[in-house]
């Protein structure tokens, strides 16, 4: 399993940054969020992989070792709320500038330099 | 607790409050949020000097307050710690706050709807920053003052500003998934992020999990350094900085240095006496990443031809300046590099107000046309002898204007006899007498490129004056309000103060590099046990 998790990070995370560096704004946005999704696994990784255990104590089973590690998903979810508030303001800007330059061209302006 | 502990967290909620009331007033009356604002960041600045007051009375090494949200223990909750550290960034960002939004009042704060509630949340952001204990909280306020920047630096809209705006976001994005990255790493080898903590597991890890820890700090270190715009990083600031208006980019001065802070921080959790090899490892990268971007820096200093430009490059000569002094890795060097901080952190925000009021009587044609007045030498051919009763009456604003400009020149090349000069003076010789054994390279290096920059930004600063007030170019006299001339004096006298009043302040920042020098009195203050507080007198006793 860890193999997989690792995978789809490396093949999110790469993708992602492949589109980060291209000229369009849509390819910079989706190229973002792929980062970010491969960032959130990234995040749950680090609290060790574990399968069927659950991250909230339940009074009837006091050994902490059968739980997985609640942290990092706390961490997660702010970083899913964050990055996706930060996504949506992005668009907006994004929008903001197609309307003022009349190009999705991130320097705002077509061609090369 | 009293109320005086429960000053700690007011720096955060207090701008929260106050953003919060402004949305609901829904911009409808311009002058009800002024007020409000007003009232809030002056607010601020007094509890910041509280603070720092509390804070400075201490011995080095004592002083420290924390304050627990909700009463957990330090290792499970957030903690909020203000320190000597703390406390000198939160009475630097209030006092730039209150000079910029005095200036916002003439003229900026009625160009677009939300300039007030963005401007307390920016504060809240950057105290936050400055107060919090915790890696990941760390997270959570940069992105509350990036969210907050990115509206500002938007601010008044326009061609430029969307376009600088755009990869100002996408980068300081892009740097959030990194900060992400280095958080969780520190968490998955050390499995804590509550900094006191940290500073005390480094010192138990094994050497598989120290290597996974060094890498988790040195991509956060990497975070840290895009902020401050060191040298391959900082590639969007000038830009981002000249494009914003002239209040927004005097209060983002301070923006760099919280990169800045945010290393001194970490460095000095990680090192300490008794986690010794674990040296603030990459320091070496440090010194030759701040010379770089001295050298870039100054380069750009020689190439910009506008004004804007110019306080944007000299930005990035007060992060590079500080990257390699904090660099060197020399105990005896971080107290003069926060004088430092503090002396180029003033200038840099008065210069950013004086630009606006000196660019406000040009025209963008008339830019151009001193380029290439310059360009084409057609400067000299200028018919003489016209005005043979020599003598144009200069208005007493350019006068004034010009005294500012200058002191603000004097201050940024770091000449006698203002701060600059004192703070780039206990800088060299800070690293010149440290070693008995003749000066090391590392002190070679700061002391050609400090002295280079200093020499370069004179330069640059004296072309663009004389172009702006000696140029040949018609010019109209700025209209200029006292609300607008008030900050930039004050700023600059502040730097005048601090010239002045150099001891007492030097030994305030000297007890604060102590404090930095070892994790063990900030860990042991954070994570020590909250007393209990005295049982309730049992009753039922005498009856």
């Amino acid at each position: 399993m860890e193999l997989v998790v690792a995978l789809a990070i490396g093949v999110l995370a790469g993708s992602g940054i492949w589109l980060l560096l291209r000229p369009r704004t849509f390819q910079v946005i989706i190229g973002l969020s792929l980062v970010s999704y491969a960032v959130n696994l990234f995040i749950f990784g680090m609290g060790r992989l574990r399968v069927g255990a659950p991250p909230v104590l339940n009074p009837d089973t006091p050994d902490v070792s059968a739980y997985a590690d609640p942290t990092p998903q706390a961490l997660v979810l702010t970083a899913i709320v964050i990055g996706f508030a930060m996504t949506a303001l992005f668009l907006v800007v994004i929008l903001a500038a197609r309307g003022l330059t009349r190009t999705d061209h991130v320097d705002g302006r077509e061609g090369g330099s | 607790m009293t109320f005086a502990d429960h000053l700690v967290i007011a720096p955060i909620v207090l701008p929260t409050v106050a953003a919060g009331l402004m949305l609901m007033l829904d911009g409808r009356s311009r002058n009800a949020l002024a007020a409000i604002n007003l009232i809030s960041t002056f607010a601020l600045l007094a509890i910041a000097i509280t603070l720092a007051a509390t804070a400075a009375s201490g011995e080095p090494g004592t002083a420290i307050r924390t304050y627990r949200l909700g009463d957990w223990p330090a290792q499970f909750g957030i903690v909020l710690v203000s320190d000597r550290l703390s406390s000198l960034m939160l009475v630097l960002t209030a006092t730039l706050a209150c000079a910029a939004l005095v200036f916002s009042l003439a003229r900026w704060h009625g160009v677009g709807p939300y300039f007030h509630p963005f401007f307390q949340f920016l504060l809240m952001g950057l105290n936050g920053a400055f107060l919090t204990g915790d890696v990941f909280n760390l997270f959570v306020f940069f992105e509350v003052l990036l969210a907050a920047s990115y509206g500002l630096a938007l601010y008044g809209s326009g061609y430029a500003r969307v376009r600088a705006g755009l990869h100002y976001i996408a980068i300081n994005l892009v740097a959030s998934l990194i900060f992400l990255i280095g958080a969780s790493l520190i968490y998955g080898s050390a499995g804590t992020l509550n900094m006191a903590d940290l500073a005390v597991r480094v010192a138990e890890l094994g050497p598989r999990d120290r290597a996974l820890l060094e890498a988790g700090a040195s991509i956060l270190g990497v975070v840290f350094l895009v902020k401050a715009a060191m040298w391959p990083l900082g590639f969007w600031l000038p830009g981002t900085y000249a494009a914003a208006g002239a209040p927004v980019a005097a209060l983002f001065a301070i923006m760099t240095k919280v990169g800045i802070y945010a290393v001194l921080r970490l460095g000095s959790i990680l090192t300490g006496p008794e986690t010794e090899g674990s040296v603030m490892f990459g320091a070496g990268w440090l010194t030759a990443g701040g010379a770089a971007t001295i050298v870039f820096a100054m380069l750009g200093l020689l190439a910009s031809q506008e004004l804007g430009k110019l306080a944007g490059y000299a930005v990035v000569i007060s992060s590079g300046t500080l990257l390699a002094v904090i660099g060197a890795g020399d105990p005896a060097l971080v107290g003069p590099a926060l004088f430092y901080l503090v002396s180029s952190t003033l200038a840099i925000s008065a210069f950013f107000l004086l630009i606006e009021l000196v660019e406000r009587g040009r025209t963008r044609v008339d830019d151009v046309l001193a380029v290439t007045l310059e360009a084409y030498g057609l400067e000299g051919e200028e018919e003489p002898g016209e005005d043979g009763d020599s003598g144009i009456a200069v208005p007493a604003i350019l006068a004034v204007l010009g005294v500012a400009f200058v002191l603000c020149g004097v201050l940024l090349a770091g000449l006698p006899p203002l701060s600059g000069f004192v703070a780039k003076f206990a800088i060299l010789a800070a690293a010149i007498g440290r070693g008995e054994a003749g000066v090391s390279p590392d002190a070679w290096l700061l002391l050609v490129v400090l002295l280079l920059s200093g020499f370069v930004t004179l330069f640059a600063v004296v072309r663009g004056g004389m172009r702006s007030f000696w140029g040949p170019i018609e010019r109209e006299v700025p209209h200029v309000r006292i609300v607008e001339l008030a900050p930039i004096a004050a700023l600059l006298f502040l730097c005048v103060v601090l010239t002045v009043k150099a001891e007492p302040a030097m030994r305030f920042m000297q007890a604060t590099a102590a404090d930095l020098r070892g994790s063990k009195a900030y860990s042991g203050a954070v994570l020590a046990e909250p007393v209990p507080p005295p049982a309730p007198p049992r009753e039922g006793g005498s009856r």
